[in-house]
């Protein structure tokens, strides 16, 4: 059906006599929504700092449209168009939600130094448009309300939102979410996955996400990577995953 | 109780071991001997009357701090006033009346209180451009007065060596300056924190060392005199003019006054100062500002974003080098003479100590506080012996009451319009 966005075979990840990550394998098509799960400590977060160039792994490769990016700089990777969020969410506190938007949207705009010095008409425009787009976004995840309020004083919640409306802001093709309901209430993980499906259908976003909310996941996935201890355990089609006694005894020990 | 008393009498006796040798013994010279002689009999008492307060002080600790806390919170200042204070309109409005202030100045005050604020204005432009290092991008640079050197000497040796006038000059200097912070900020801003200063601390005395040593083009320790004064397009503003320039005297008919010269030197600085002024504050409401204030803030999420913080951090030490570029070559003609001297460490601590006092970020902050760093050690000339140790004295006061600084600012929030 679609082609393949990211392609990654035998990742292995190494800190000292460590083996983290071993031979882990994965595939994304075009606007799928691909899960990672497995038990804590698995190596899931390991796998996304390889994947964003946080981490330099030890072995294996990663291809985004068949073009190796393993071992990139993260801003880098980022500049390629896969952007991520953080298990604990990283904003800029003291900046306002909007600042926060706009901070993301560096690349986007004038950054020429004398067009900012005495505000050009470009310059103008370039900051207006940034302003709007942002606007859209906070309008999007229902932040509206909040968007001269400094990012540290608003709820956990909605600063997951605005966590993933600064990531839409690089207008990213793969969007990596960390636990993206962690710490959510049932309502707002119900939202959560409203835009998680509106990204995919109508901005053409690939997601990537890890995740320990099983309903959410069976879901919302197209397609569920699984792995235990570092090492890939089974991958497949969420009905596929539910059966498996393998998963079932990692998740749970031995019956 | 008997430890209170310990405590107690260790610390007045403490107050003896520190104050006597320092205020209690003089060295007289008696013949050709020096002989060492007590003061006289009030120091001894001042002495004594310090240790026995220190003694009660520590004696009664606790009594002294439960009083303390039980008087109602009163801050120094109300917190509304501060919040007041510390808006950032409120601010400009009062950067704008200072700006007024200084325009009229020199018209009124006296050539020394003239020549003070020129150098004032020299302190208030170093500490606008660590501000942009330290305040904004958060990178601690403690070799800062290595840049002022580079501009400096770039206008002195240009104007000695090729006989360059300051116009010309000064945006070289501002360039070499920039390409110097480039030059060391490549490989060192990787470094963090704590390495970051003390790599900085090392580039500025490599640069001090470099010109002291490089004595056949610098001139050594003798540095480079008779450096030409600006110009006012094209008139000096000496008695006589060199051969095919005119004075600024005769071509206006005035009759010849120093004063012009000094007035003239105060309102080029002024206007340096205002221009770094508005540079900052420009800076402060463009992409890039806003990057390196996020950069202070996470790293780690700036590169998740596509951020590139070598480049970020890079610009940030670049222009503010270039701003110690500019001060650097106004310091030059002002002075007429450059010594590596004037680069010393110490010149760092006072334009780090102006940014801190100042509150980080602010400009109103870092203007007032130069104005203090300065004016003080002019006003107590008597007192010369203990400036260092009133320096230290009102870091630690500052840190204990006020760690935020004199006038933190609020940043200026960029709001979504409704």
């Amino acid at each position: 059906m679609s082609r393949e966005i990211l392609k990654v075979e035998n990742l292995s990840m190494r800190f000292g006599g460590l083996l983290a990550v071993n031979g882990v394998a994965l595939t994304v098509k075009e606007k799928q929504v691909v899960a990672l799960i497995g038990p804590n400590g698995a190596g899931k977060t390991t796998v996304f700092n390889c994947l964003t160039g946080f981490y330099k792994p030890s072995g294996g490769s990663i291809l985004l449209d068949g073009e190796p990016i393993q071992g990139l700089p993260g801003h880098k990777i980022a500049l390629k168009g896969v952007v991520r969020t953080f298990q604990n969410v990283r904003l800029f506190k003291d900046m306002t939600a909007v600042e926060n938007l706009l901070i993301a949207q560096h690349r986007h705009l004038n950054t020429n130094f004398l067009s900012g010095l005495f505000k050009t008409p470009s310059f103008r425009k370039s900051e207006r448009e940034a302003m709007d787009f942002a606007e859209y976004w906070l309008e999007k995840v229902n932040l509206k309300e909040f968007a001269n309020r400094t990012a540290g004083t608003l709820a956990y919640g909605q600063q997951r939102r605005l966590e993933i409306a600064r990531c839409m802001m690089t207008r990213p093709r793969i969007l990596m979410l960390d636990e993206p309901a962690a710490g959510l209430n049932p309502k707002e993980t119900e939202d959560l996955k409203a835009l998680i499906s509106v990204l995919r259908e109508e901005h053409n976003v690939t997601v990537l996400l890890i995740e320990h909310d099983m309903k959410l996941v069976m879901s919302i996935s197209d397609h569920i990577v699984v792995i235990n201890q570092g090492t890939p355990l089974a991958n497949g089609t969420p009905e596929q995953i539910r059966d498996n006694p393998e998963v079932i005894k990692a998740y749970l020990g031995e019956a | 109780m008997t430890r209170n008393l310990k405590q107690a009498l260790f610390s007045a006796l403490l107050v003896w071991a520190v104050a006597y040798p320092v205020l209690g013994l003089k060295l007289t010279i008696v013949g050709i001997n020096l002989e060492v002689h007590g003061t006289s009999n009030a120091t001894l008492i001042t002495i004594a009357v310090c240790s026995v307060l220190m003694f009660l002080r520590v004696l009664f600790d606790r009594q002294i701090s439960s009083a303390w806390r039980s008087s109602p919170n009163m801050p120094l200042i109300p917190a509304k006033a501060s919040n007041f204070l510390t808006l950032p309109t409120t601010q400009r409005w009062i950067i704008i009346a200072l700006i007024a202030g200084a325009l009229v100045w020199p018209f009124f005050g006296s050539r020394g209180a003239v020549d003070i604020a020129t150098l004032v204005l020299i302190y208030v432009m170093l500490g606008l451009g660590l501000n942009i290092v330290v305040g904004l991008a958060g990178l601690l640079d403690l070799g800062y007065v290595g840049f002022y050197a580079v501009g400096a000497y770039s206008y002195a040796l240009l104007s000695h060596y090729f006989g360059l006038s300051f116009w010309i000059c000064l945006p070289i200097a501002g360039l070499m300056a920039a390409t110097f912070g480039f030059l060391l900020g490549f490989p060192v801003l990787r470094l963090r924190g704590d390495y970051l200063a003390i790599v900085t601390l090392g580039f500025g005395e490599i640069i001090r060392l470099f010109l002291r040593n490089l004595t056949d083009i610098t001139g050594g320790p003798n540095g480079i005199s008779n450096i030409e004064k600006p110009t006012f397009f094209g008139l000096t503003f000496e008695r006589k003019a060199a051969e095919g320039m005119q004075t600024f005297h005769e071509y206006f008919g005035l009759e010849y006054n120093s004063i012009n010269k000094v007035i003239f030197l105060y309102l080029v600085a002024l206007l340096l100062a205002l221009a770094a002024l508005f540079v900052i504050n420009r800076l402060l409401r463009m992409p890039l500002g806003r990057a390196w204030e996020a950069l202070r803030e996470d790293e780690i999420a700036c590169r998740a974003l596509g951020l590139n913080p070598t480049i970020i951090k890079l610009s940030a030490f670049t222009l503010g080098a270039s701003f110690a570029g500019f001060a650097g070559s106004f310091f030059a003609a002002r002075q007429g003479l450059v010594t590596p001297e004037s680069f010393t460490f110490i010149e760092s601590a006072i334009i780090l100590a102006i940014v801190v006092l100042g509150g980080m970020g602010s400009q109103l902050g870092v203007i007032l506080a130069a104005i203090v760093m300065i004016l003080l050690p002019e006003m107590m000339r008597e007192f010369s012996e203990y400036r260092m140790l009133m320096f230290g004295a009102l870091m630690v006061l500052m840190m204990i009451w006020r760690p935020q600084g004199l006038l933190p600012m609020q940043r200026p929030h960029m709001e979504l319009r409704k």
